[in-house]
């Protein structure tokens, strides 16, 4: 469902730009907004969402699409924990629908994807992987890196239960934004891939913008 | 068919937890019609590397898991090959019972009234399980609901078709590595019985036949056949 908002990028208390093959951590307060925006185009912006609190709680793709009886996430998608309390609202989406099936990349499924020879290509989860080690304030593990959100992917479900990776429906300018109903970390791969169009082979920078209210 | 070597019955409401060897099989067969298995596999040599069903479910280009899909290791390797299945269409997206939804949608029997015939969540089933092996909740990855068939329409709704339930229904998984495997036999969450369904599921084990180069799993996406060769070089010691 598009839905757009009224939010001011000067308002924003927080601004940043995120190149492709980074990776991009903070604390989301309760009843502040993040804003992800696809500066470019058919980007994807690989996403995980912990309690600030207590990290075991964490974005929980299974229990957000099944509570909510739908497989795309848009504006209107609580994003549920894995012990059913409500983390974020999607407030606000010009893109329409995001996946959360497909999972990340990560260096030894691009093996299993794409060609053994590819093991070394950089990888969403190797991302994830040094930002654990990075900041280990955060009390994140390997065990923690779970099933994300692809924002601005397209994975489209065939009803004979097909599962297919569509060119992006995003553009430049296209964003979506969450609003925090708990303290929340936010960790953002922004993806890397070049070996399929889930980022029209062309990995771009997004941007983070965060408001108060 | 190979000997059967082991025989026993998982009661509805129950957990289990067991390591299969590389090169074993195990059926599972719905006696009744509607029971609802659900499935967390780990490297015992390593718990870190966990069932992975975006993997699974990417590397395979499938929403379902059926005859000759794969279930993928995080690190790109097969746990188990789906080599026999009659059910057709097996869930791995909708998580497992909540105890939040246990007690909103049940009557919920308490083991001090109802001793065996009591109502586990699957979510409690799990970290029972879990806790045997040092694991916990941060843990507990999208799991497996076998003999559950969830599609999707048009516009990407979740439908729990409860017309798919078959008395006798089997699914044989070969295992590929050595793996731990936890088992529940709760509900799957979207089941809409009034009652909480009691089903039991049929296990029996058996020694696979060897992995032929022209095996069906194997061969059912190229990128099977990669992952299997990610399980030689884990299995030359690389």
């Amino acid at each position: 469902m598009i839905k757009e908002s009224t939010r001011q990028p000067e308002q924003a208390c927080f601004r940043e730009v995120v190149a492709a093959g980074d990776y991009f951590i903070r604390t989301i307060k309760k009843g502040q907004t993040v804003r992800l925006l696809d500066l470019e185009g058919n980007q994807a912006a690989d996403t995980l969402f912990y309690s600030a609190e207590d990290p075991a709680e964490r974005y929980s793709a299974m229990d957000t699409i099944r509570e909510q009886g739908n497989v795309y996430l848009t504006a209107g998608t609580t994003l549920m924990s894995n012990r059913m309390n409500p983390l974020l609202e999607i407030v606000a989406d010009t893109c329409g629908r995001h996946d959360t099936l497909g999972g990340a990349c990560a260096t030894e499924s691009n093996t299993v994807r794409y060609d053994l020879e590819k093991r070394c290509m950089h990888a969403c989860r190797d991302s994830w992987m040094l930002a654990v080690n990075e900041h280990p304030e955060f009390h994140l593990a390997k065990q923690d890196i779970t099933h994300n959100i692809n924002f601005f992917m397209n994975v489209p479900v065939t009803a004979d239960g097909g599962l297919t990776f569509e060119d992006g429906i995003s553009a430049p300018g296209k964003y979506v934004e969450l609003t925090a109903r708990m303290d929340t970390v936010i960790l953002i791969s922004n993806c890397p891939q070049l070996n399929n169009p889930c980022n029209g082979y062309n990995p771009t920078p997004i941007e983070v913008l965060i408001w108060n209210d | 068919m190979n000997e059967s070597l082991y025989n026993t019955l998982l009661p509805g409401s129950a957990h289990w937890s067991l390591r299969v060897r590389r090169g074993m099989q195990l059926r599972f067969t719905d006696q009744e019609g509607g029971a609802n298995l659900s499935v967390l596999m780990y490297n015992p040599e390593m718990l870190l590397e966990r069932y992975n069903a975006p993997d699974s479910l990417k590397g395979q280009h499938t929403f379902k898991l059926s005859k000759g899909n794969c279930l993928y290791s995080d690190m790109g390797r097969v746990f188990a090959s789906i080599v026999e299945d009659d059910f057709g269409w097996h869930d791995t997206v909708c998580g497992t019972l909540s105890e939040k939804t246990l007690k909103e949608k049940y009557a919920v029997r308490s083991y001090q009234d109802c001793h065996n015939q009591w109502t586990l969540s699957g979510e409690h089933s799990f970290l029972t399980e879990l806790a045997k092996y040092g694991l916990t909740e941060r843990d507990m990855a999208a799991n497996l609901n076998l003999f559950s068939r969830v599609t999707t329409d048009d516009d990407g709704n979740l439908v729990f078709d409860a017309s798919a339930a078959t008395p006798g229904a089997s699914i044989t998984l070969r295992f590929e590595m050595d793996t731990l495997v936890i088992l529940h036999t709760c509900p799957h969450p979207l089941n809409p019985s009034e009652e909480y369904p009691m089903k039991p599921v049929q296990i029996e084990m058996r020694k696979a036949d060897p992995v032929a180069d022209d095996d069906y799993c194997k061969n059912f996406r190229p990128e099977n056949g990669r992952a299997f060769e990610n399980n030689r070089l884990y299995h030359l010691g690389l």
